[in-house]
């Protein structure tokens, strides 16, 4: 940084300073505009990564000193059973809230039309991702009630025993990530909607020519031009399974037993609740999740890079 | 199904597909339908099973006074507005400069910086949480307003740079050019003649910010701890706690939760989408 700012000596050795300053001027701005937003951010994003995987390293309980504990607290974890569950739960998530893209497709597709009050239409079906998670959470979690929820209105219905689906070690994490489901593709619909607002009509024109309609016309025409809404809609898709906390602690607390937990919440139960404050577990688990996020960041910044080269 | 426009198709067609909308529609937001129903229901009702019914008594106003009355919800929502609104004012000045620095200015450091911003935005919020913490309290900043807007603003530059940037690097640079040329200063070109074009780009940002503000939980939860500064995400929670199966209150504490966000939207929803999808398009 300080290569380039130059020092404050040559300032003052020169007497007419306006010159130097002056000749400077365009080398000195970007960092007079950068200092403020980039030492906040450095307080409070850079420097916290690499502080918590030092903690990583470190018995703590964030009052009492730090003990040096090297890896013991990552061997721990190949020991740690919830671990696991956790990592795997990261898994489904991944996989399964991949859904949200080609159901988010599926709806733009049908709400690309143009008929009498089709931007309200739009507009409503967007209306789930403004709504916080929480909010999500709760309402999801009184639909999955077996005795009041609607869950338990249908399974009767049918004169079956309606499961308590937040109570069951095997449903719980699909039924969460069913209400995770619902914002998402909420995101992606409107994504892919501003996407095909950008469709050239004269591809499609020749596509017709060329006899391609329905699914042909969709994977050889449209969804090439979809391009760059598909990889945004991954990327947030991603992020937003990875990140997953919100429903998680609303719905169940990464119960029952543990068995809907994920990094992002059992790394908060480990380092800050009932079950004690090990800082430095709970930074090793922050930084596995790190590391897995890592791969995406990379693949994102990678492709940015490709874009600002050409 | 695809860009074929409905025009071109049948009668038939077309009617089907006004009919479907309205159904459709109404299945994805059940849910929401569903809790807008039981927020303005008896407890009776509930208490005799009519969750899904017809509520026998349209109690709105009542049952939202009574989440007043009953409750510190809005001391919790005026939380979040005193959460929300500083932290968009900090984090939309701060990335119009970084934006501006790192857009209009060719030095080596500009793409790294740029990059440090966009990868600081993805970061996962667990392995910034005890760091923060920590800071907070030995700065006796935690359980306060101010702590969780400082935050906040620092961790919502990432995306901010990276919007700011994107929009301003897509304004022709002829302009500042000849400005320049003119022997105009540069925090002047800053200031009159770029920001006046990035409004609508500044319009789109807060808009954005305020809902993710606003909707945040995991940060109201490791850095508040009292009724004194928590905002409505999490108050909804503690409440969900404090109204032990009254349903009808809790649906709508949550409803009013989501009405600010909600009205933003629909008031800025231009901006608000264009915000969202900035880089989907291009990119």
């Amino acid at each position: 940084m300080a290569s380039d700012s130059g020092n404050a000596a040559t300032l003052t050795a020169q007497p007419p300073s306006r010159s130097w300053l002056y000749r400077n001027r365009i080398k000195l701005a970007p960092w007079m505009f950068l200092a403020p937003g980039l030492i906040f951010f450095f307080i409070y994003v850079i420097a916290p990564i690499f502080q918590s995987i030092w903690i990583s390293f470190y018995d703590w309980d964030g009052l009492g000193p730090k003990q040096w504990v090297g890896m013991a607290n990552y061997v721990e974890l190949m020991d740690d059973d919830r671990f696991f569950t956790s990592l795997i739960n990261n898994i489904w998530w991944l996989v399964l809230y991949m859904l949200a893209v080609p159901a988010g497709l599926g709806i733009a597709l049908f709400l690309n039309q143009t008929v009498t009050g089709i931007r309200l239409y739009k507009s409503l079906f967007f209306f789930p991702f403004v709504i916080s998670q929480v909010v999500v959470g709760l309402i999801f979690t009184w639909f999955y009630n077996p005795d009041f929820g609607i869950v338990g209105i249908v399974w009767n219905f049918f004169g079956a025993t309606p499961p308590a689906i937040l109570a069951d070690e095997d449903l719980v994490t699909f039924g969460i990530i069913f209400a995770g489901l619902w914002p998402q593709i909420a995101y992606c619909m409107i994504l892919y909607l501003t996407g095909l607002n950008n469709v050239s009509p004269d591809q499609v024109e020749a596509g017709r020519l060329d006899n391609a309609s329905g699914w042909k016309m969709l994977w050889f025409i449209i969804l090439p031009q979809l391009k760059p809404a598909t990889f945004i809609a991954i990327v947030v898709t991603v992020i937003g399974a990875l990140r997953s906390f919100d429903l998680i602690a609303v719905m169940t607390g990464g119960g029952p037993y543990g068995s809907s937990n994920v990094l992002a919440y059992y790394m908060f139960e480990t380092a800050l609740s009932e079950y004690g404050f090990r800082y430095g577990y709970g930074s090793a688990i922050a930084t596995v999740l790190f590391l897995i996020m890592l791969v995406y960041i990379s693949f994102f910044l990678w492709r940015m890079y490709q874009d600002e080269k050409g | 199904m695809f860009p074929k426009p409905i025009e071109k198709s049948s009668a038939a067609v077309r009617t089907g597909y006004q009919l479907i909308l309205p159904v459709a529609l109404f299945l994805w937001l059940l849910p929401l339908l569903a809790i807008f129903l039981t927020s303005i229901r008896p407890a009776a009702d509930i208490n005799a099973g009519n969750i899904f019914g017809m509520p026998s008594d349209f109690l709105l106003v009542e049952n939202y006074l009574a989440v007043f009355q009953q409750s510190k919800a809005g001391e919790y929502l005026w939380n979040s507005v005193r959460i929300t609104i500083p932290t968009v004012i900090i984090a939309v000045a701060l990335s119009c400069l970084t934006g501006y620095a790192l857009s209009v200015y060719r030095f080596r450091w500009a793409v790294p910086l740029f990059f440090v911003f966009v990868a600081g935005n993805f970061v996962p919020f667990q392995i910034l949480m005890v760091p923060v913490r920590d800071l907070s309290v030995s700065t006796g900043l935690y359980d306060t307003v101010t702590g969780l807007v400082l935050f906040h603003s620092a961790f919502q530059l990432g995306f901010c740079t990276l919007f700011m940037r994107n929009f301003i690097k897509a304004l022709p640079f002829e302009l500042i050019e000849s400005a320049r040329i003119d022997g105009v200063g540069e925090f002047k070109i800053f200031w009159y003649l770029v920001l006046p074009l990035v409004k609508p780009a500044i319009a789109a940002l807060s808009v954005l910010i305020f809902t993710f503000i606003w909707n945040d939980f995991f940060w109201a939860t490791v850095l508040i701890q009292g009724d004194h500064a928590l905002p409505i995400t999490a108050g909804v929670r503690a409440l969900n706690g404090q109204f032990v199966s009254q349903w009808q209150l809790v649906s709508a504490a949550s409803l009013l939760a989501a009405v600010p966000p909600v009205l933003m939207f629909f008031a800025m929803q231009k901006h608000f989408i264009a915000g969202l999808t900035l880089g989907a398009t291009k990119g």
